[in-house]
């Protein structure tokens, strides 16, 4: 069976792999969301943490020997710690400041990372062992479902909505967006509002780590993948507005189809279409598609 | 520069000062740069450094005049650095017509991605620049003409209007060095001038431009077209004197790396980029074979310095020092 002559295998493998980078820009966008909700700062770095913990996990099997499901809970608690020590010492000296600086900071901070982790590992990638538990592949009737993707697909969802649900729907989260909208108020009600901010910052890099342990079997792991990937999450943001959290998972998955069904119709065109997209929104709704004009 | 004619006379002298003290430091700069091959500098290395320092100029006056971000810079020196080698190279023109070419190439990029990029203020324009550099990087990765992943190489210098040729680098440094000083007092002129005076009050608060009744969009247009294709003249002089056009010329690290010229000799101040610029630019030629992947962990660390407490840079502290000087006296 074929699709506008594409088989219908490849059609859908091809789908099945755009939503699974797209849930990587749902995870990685969502980060940066709320990390800019609160710290006002749109965090570079971000692309070098989702590094740091793909090699978290790819050094706890290697040394430590410590499987993909450790790494899982490992890796964001390594490199969230990480993102406090960052938070603590550098970057809440720039809140009173123009947030362009907070940009520049973390693009500082991400090329140290890069550097260190090139030195260290050079530019080659390293492989990652996809978990016993999820090898092989589901034999679907219409098409060939590998394990692994159904999963980093599942669990990304899974993180989101739960990171949707702390924000959305519970008193932790109702203090947080007060403290987006108006942090000294806060404050003055008893809330420990540094403290929220760092542990914020925390957990949005414990998040992208996570990304990275999820992506670690299926890519390779090299000190460059941060940089490309958060590139493209930028358009993404700028796509879906920043304002919103269901905006940015619905926004990062679609953009995730739409890269994949460009690679099936014009592979030349895959590795720009986000950017196409996004100059298009510009056009029509500056501030994205689910942004509240500023 | 409002209030320190207001506070009277000997502010107004200070200020008077510091400008006499700006001119005699430029120069003596330009004193150097001249005597630069003749004193042992490298010439191709003085060439490289001019060319990132004119590349730096024209990102200053959109970070230093305008207020406006561009995290995309090296999208535009990239882009005419290859229709540079392209029309010098494949289509046989003389040099000045294929840096002609690459600039005007490259402004007109400028205009396109600058159009979109207005749309959003702040943050938001950081990272639309940086998008649509990346989108323009992937251009450069699978056109026809670029040469991809090796770029374009051996590209000839020829012979300026047809009659002088470039080959010696003395003469090629010569050519160079009154583009750097002709870009640098333009770019003084046109921060000067009325247009600049409103791009600096967008800078300032651009919501109170607005209520004065300037279309601020088409202000700040116009400043990222300059911008860019003065970023564009950098990028084909660049293609002259070192023969080649590589992809690293459009990566977003050199865009970073604009920055922290900018930053680190002082942003709005003139003479700060071109500190900044010899600053990176001999620091990654001295670190280049000494120390391998740590030169990236090194420039950033110096961002992190700089913007952590340097965020004057160079000239802007020596600029400030001189005030708080002044207003001692």
């Amino acid at each position: 069976m074929d699709i506008f002559g594409i088989p219908l295998q490849a059609f859908l493998g091809q789908l099945l792999l755009g939503l699974v980078n797209g849930s990587f820009y749902a995870i990685l966008s969502l980060g940066l969301a709320v990390i800019f909700g609160l710290l006002g700062i749109v965090n570079f770095a971000h692309g070098a943490l989702y590094m740091m913990g793909a090699y978290v996990a790819w050094f706890a099997a290697e040394k430590l020997g410590l499987g993909f499901w450790w790494a899982l809970l490992l890796a964001p608690l390594v490199v969230g710690a990480l993102g406090v020590v960052v938070e603590r010492t550098l970057l809440k000296r720039l809140y009173h400041i123009d947030p362009i600086y907070g940009l520049l900071l973390t693009f500082g901070l991400a090329l140290i990372a890069e550097g260190i982790f090139r030195d260290q590992f050079g530019v080659s990638g390293q492989q990652y062992a996809v978990p016993e538990l999820l090898q092989g592949a589901t034999d679907l009737g219409f098409m060939v479902l590998p394990n692994y993707r159904a999963f980093v697909v599942f669990a990304s969802l899974l993180v989101c909505l739960a990171t949707w649900w702390l924000i959305e729907r519970t008193r932790l989260g109702s203090y947080l967006r007060a403290g987006t909208e108006n942090p000294k108020l806060v404050q003055a009600f008893g809330v420990n509002v540094p403290m929220m901010v760092m542990l914020t910052y925390g957990a949005g890099a414990g998040l992208a780590a996570l990304a990275g342990v999820l992506a670690a079997p299926i890519i390779q792991i090299t000190p460059l993948m941060g940089s490309n990937l958060i590139i493209v999450v930028f358009a993404v943001v700028v796509i879906g507005g920043m304002g919103s959290i269901l905006g940015s998972i619905v926004t990062g998955l679609a953009l995730g189809l739409v890269e994949g069904l460009t690679k099936v119709f014009y592979p030349e065109a895959s590795s720009i279409v986000v950017f196409v997209i996004m100059a298009i929104v510009l056009m029509l709704r500056p501030a994205g598609l689910f942004g509240k004009e500023a | 520069m409002s209030t320190s004619a207001s506070t009277g006379v000997t502010a107004t002298t200070a200020e008077d000062r510091i400008k006499q003290l700006s001119r005699l430091a430029w120069l003596a700069g330009l004193a150097v740069l001249v005597a630069a091959p003749f004193i042992g500098l490298y010439p191709v290395f003085m060439m490289k450094a001019l060319c990132y320092a004119i590349f730096a100029c024209a990102f200053n006056l959109l970070l230093g005049y305008t207020g406006l971000l561009s995290f995309g810079h090296a999208a535009y020196l990239g882009a005419a650095a290859y229709f540079t080698g392209w029309l010098v190279k494949s289509a046989g023109l003389t040099p000045e017509l294929g840096v002609l070419g690459g600039t005007l190439g490259a402004g007109l990029i400028g205009l396109v991605v600058g159009a979109i990029a207005i749309r959003r203020q702040g943050i938001y324009f950081a990272m639309i620049t940086l998008a649509m550099a990346q989108m323009i990087y992937f251009v450069w990765l699978q056109a026809p003409f670029t040469g991809g992943e090796d770029g374009l190489q051996g590209v000839p210098r020829g012979k300026l209007f047809g009659l002088l040729p470039l080959d010696n680098d003395i003469t090629l440094y010569f050519v160079v060095l009154a583009v750097f000083v002709a870009v640098f007092l333009f770019v003084i002129r046109v921060v000067h001038s009325p247009f600049g005076q409103v791009l600096k009050a967008i800078r300032e608060n651009e919501p109170r431009a607005i209520s004065l009744g300037y279309d601020v969009d088409r202000y700040k247009l116009l400043a990222f077209v300059l911008s860019t294709t003065l970023a564009g003249l950098a990028g084909s002089m660049k293609t002259l004197v070192l023969g080649f056009a590589t992809l690293s010329d459009a990566h977003w690290s050199l865009s970073g790396e604009v920055v922290l010229m900018t930053l680190l000799g002082g942003m709005g101040t003139f003479a700060g980029p071109v500190v900044g610029a010899f600053t990176i630019i001999g620091l990654q030629n001295f670190l280049a074979d000494r120390v391998g992947a740590w030169v990236t962990v090194i420039i950033g660390a110096i961002f992190v310095v700089c913007v952590i407490g340097f965020r004057r840079g160079f000239v802007g502290e020596l600029l400030a020092w001189q005030r708080r000087r002044g207003k001692a006296e």
